[in-house]
């Protein structure tokens, strides 16, 4: 297949992938901010610093309180990753490929995309904010379905999945950064009830928190959701999960080796943590050199493939 | 119930019309659809309309408009729901002509890049030849397979008042529209089901098949599965949603210039995953100026440098082949039927639309003292650019083109203004007449295929003639019936 095509698919998958991680971002958050009490004031700030937005944001708006970063993280297309755009990549990606994937999925990117646009004002607001995005949300998992039932198990499939998994992964990774370090700052005794909602707010973000409690069977504990998310290789957007699909994805590639090296190098990484020894201060450290791995994945593709 | 469409309101002026044959009465092949659209409400009028609106808009049928303040934007196709029909026994004598047509071009353009014997027996002046702007003399001498240069050709044909068929030009270049062509009947039939069972529709779908065949034995090496590629501009250019419709449809890959590269040995090959893969027939869809960077224009970063010594060694097919654009020509259009009756000793079986040809004093003269009267063409543009349609001008603009025409005789045409013919066209919810002309493509090969009918371009504003969609035309499917099943 073409190198241009290749490029085209893994990245019109990346920022499927993106427009629902954020999408699932803001709906986490909306929802979580009801049950806080007044007293906490958690911020919408983290949201802007998982996607490692700061400075862009902090140029256009004063603060951020809930409406700019909604506003920023939704419908600005001066942020490279609001939903409108990544959509809209989304949709210049699949225009570029749509002989290659079948012509429904086409429809429906474009159609989300059009979605997207004209919800553009009522998303700002709370009462139709958790419609517009779960139409992202299930936009794309309508997409990912129909592509999995009608795609051929080809190149252009294996490009497709890669673009998505490694994407995953790197926002699973940022999520977990992000919320565990600075989602509540400063909590008081009086509100450790509020880590509990914390956590589950995490876990909610991914949608990880049915397939927890059905797999760990434990009460919400910081040590095994770090290790549901990073190593359960059965919870499908778990780092470890993400790290099997790109593997399986490259048998299916000529000339893998270089990326496989890569992927090695943060399977290593991930099997020497150990997550119940995991301090605040020092899982940032990990996360930041697995994200670091990502890119270098990333790298490697893009060489051997682009 | 609000009736939403009468027919006896229904105004078709001093034109033929393709449904209606005179007050309330539609024509024999029209009077199922007529009196089934009769029974339809406003509401529902509009509901269809609205389906098919959206239709298009989920499928993502777009073409793409240039020079906009956003510059280059995706609009939606614009589609009118009321079909042409035509019935199959016209369509069978106007395919037959449209294959003599095809026929005798690609002759005609094989023996001006070979022997020109169509000029050494004066059947031409040799100026059309030196004076073409499409004539590339890199290309003479070489004979492509079945001495088809014109693979793909898209013939423009309107009708008069008299109803008598013309053929208006020949696109023998890079002719767009037929995908087009094969998605309005999708549209139609998400939309009107239940017309489908009323009619014996011949149906459209055979094209992308034919092609892909076409293309095929084209192919150099004779191997089991050629690799076919379609060469496309990319994604700012306004046909591009037929490119990459066309790929899909054939299996075929879509490339742009920069995906292939000629070696040392004049192969052309494509940059894949997995290094590089031999290409043997490209389906450009690129102008010939834009090619080849090496062999033509140097500043275009559309083409693929080395592209035509590939083709001249014979290792790489080009569909269509660059030069036959030669007879893409208003000039030698004029021409067409002395060319049929020279190559094949038939009488031409499509009439042309009688043409002044500037070139010659008598006739040019004729054409600056009527130019009131005159649509005049420039010979080498398309899509409705550069045209006068003297009854529409100011006098301003008429001056203009006379002067154009007297400082550059050779490049222009004239036409008398034709009563194009125009069929009921949805406008709100009342059906009002709009002119209209259709474009079927001709596929060249060992054998030449007609598609069923075509693409029906209309004309969306009231009394205009002109029917590109960069001009705000519109379009129709096209139905030819068969009554006798």
């Amino acid at each position: 297949m073409l190198s241009r095509v290749a490029n085209h698919i893994y990245w019109m998958a990346r920022y499927l992938e993106r427009a629902e991680n954020t999408a699932r971002l803001i709906q986490v958050n909306t929802h979580l901010l009801l049950d806080l009490p007044k007293s906490v004031t958690l911020g919408w700030e983290p949201i802007i610093d998982i996607l490692s937005f700061r400075d862009t944001f902090y140029e256009q708006y004063e603060t951020a309180d809930e409406k700019s970063v909604i506003r920023f993280m939704v419908t600005d297309t001066s942020n490279p990753s609001s939903i409108i755009n990544t959509l809209a990549m989304a949709r210049e990606n699949a225009r570029i490929v749509r002989e290659i994937i079948p012509s429904e999925a086409w429809e429906l990117i474009n159609n989300l995309h059009a979605q997207a646009k004209n919800d553009g004002q009522s998303v700002l607001t709370r009462r139709h904010r958790f419609d517009c995005l779960s139409r992202v949300i299930t936009g794309n998992q309508t997409i990912t379905g129909l592509v999995g039932g009608t795609m051929n198990r080809d190149q252009a499939y294996a490009f497709l999945r890669l673009g998505r998994h490694l994407e995953r992964t790197d926002m699973t990774t940022r999520i977990i950064d992000v919320r565990s370090a600075s989602l509540i700052p400063g909590l008081s005794e009086d509100h450790t009830a509020f880590e509990n909602i914390q956590w589950m707010g995490v876990l909610k973000s991914l949608t990880a928190y049915q397939m927890y409690r059905q797999e760990m069977r434990l009460r919400i504990k910081r040590e095994d959701i770090l290790n549901f998310l990073l190593k359960k290789e059965t919870f499908p957007r778990s780092l470890s999960h993400g790290l099997s699909q790109l593997e399986k994805c490259l048998k299916e590639l000529p000339n893998p080796k270089a990326v496989q090296t890569r992927i090695a190098n943060v399977r290593n990484e991930l099997s020497n943590l150990d997550t119940s020894e995991l301090k605040q201060d020092v899982l940032h450290d990990v996360i930041d050199d697995i994200q670091l791995g990502l890119l270098t994945i990333h790298d490697a593709i893009n060489e051997t493939y682009f | 119930m609000v009736m939403a469409i009468r027919w006896g309101s229904y105004k078709t002026g001093p034109f033929y019309d393709e449904l209606i044959a005179g007050r309330n009465k539609a024509r024999p092949a029209a009077d199922a659809l007529c009196q089934y659209l009769r029974s339809l409400s406003d509401g529902e009028l509009l509901d269809y309309k609205l389906a098919a609106t959206t239709a298009i808009q989920v499928m993502g049928i777009t073409f793409t408009v240039y020079s906009e303040e956003e510059g280059s934007i995706d609009r939606a196709w614009p589609f009118d729901i009321i079909p042409r029909i035509i019935h199959k026994q016209e369509w069978t004598e106007i395919e037959k002509g449209l294959k003599q047509r095809v026929k005798a071009l690609n002759m005609f353009i094989n023996d001006l890049y070979n022997e020109q014997h169509v000029i050494k027996d004066n059947i031409i002046p040799e100026s059309i030849l030196t004076q073409s702007k499409n004539y590339l003399p890199e290309c003479r001498g070489i004979q492509p397979p079945h001495g088809v240069w014109a693979h793909i050709c898209g013939s423009d044909l309107v009708r008069d008042h008299h109803g008598t068929v013309y053929v208006l030009e020949d696109n023998l270049r890079v002719p767009s529209g037929v995908s087009y062509m094969l998605e309005n009947r999708h549209v139609m039939k998400r939309v009107f089901p239940e017309l489908f069972g009323k009619y014996n529709i011949l149906p459209v779908d055979d094209y992308p098949s034919d092609l892909y065949n076409m293309l095929c034995e084209l192919s150099p090496r004779q191997i089991e599965q050629p690799e076919i590629v379609v060469l496309t501009p990319g994604i700012y250019n306004s046909a591009y949603f037929e490119h990459a419709y066309l790929a899909q449809q054939m299996g075929a890959e879509l490339v742009v210039g920069t995906d292939l590269v000629v070696d040392e040995n004049d192969k052309v090959f494509m940059r894949t995953v997995a290094g590089l893969a031999q290409v043997d027939v490209i389906y450009r869809r690129i102008d010939d100026a834009f090619i080849d960077p090496e062999a033509f224009r140097e500043d275009s970063m559309l083409g693929v440098p080395g592209l035509l010594r590939a083709w001249k060694a014979g290792n790489v097919a080009l569909a269509n082949a660059p030069g036959a654009g030669v007879a893409d020509d208003k000039v030698v259009y004029a021409f067409v039927p002395d060319i049929i009756r020279y190559y094949l000793n038939e009488e031409p079986l499509l009439p042309n639309v009688p043409t002044y040809k500037c070139i010659n004093k008598e006739e040019r003269d004729y054409v600056i003292d009527n130019i009131a009267d005159m649509v005049v063409k420039p010979a080498n543009e398309s899509g409705g650019y550069g045209m006068l349609i003297g009854p529409h001008a100011t006098k301003a603009e008429r001056d203009k083109f006379v002067r154009l025409i007297r400082r550059d005789p050779r490049n222009y045409v004239a036409q008398p203004m034709l009563l194009l013919s125009t069929a009921p066209t949805l406008i709100d919810t009342k059906a009002e007449a709009r002119h209209l002309d259709l474009r079927p493509f001709i596929l060249s090969g060992s054998k030449i295929t007609v598609t069923t009918g075509g693409l029906t371009r209309v004309a969306m504003r009231k009394g205009s003639t002109v029917v590109n969609s960069s001009q705000g035309g519109g379009s129709k499917d096209t139905w030819i019936v068969d009554s006798e099943v």
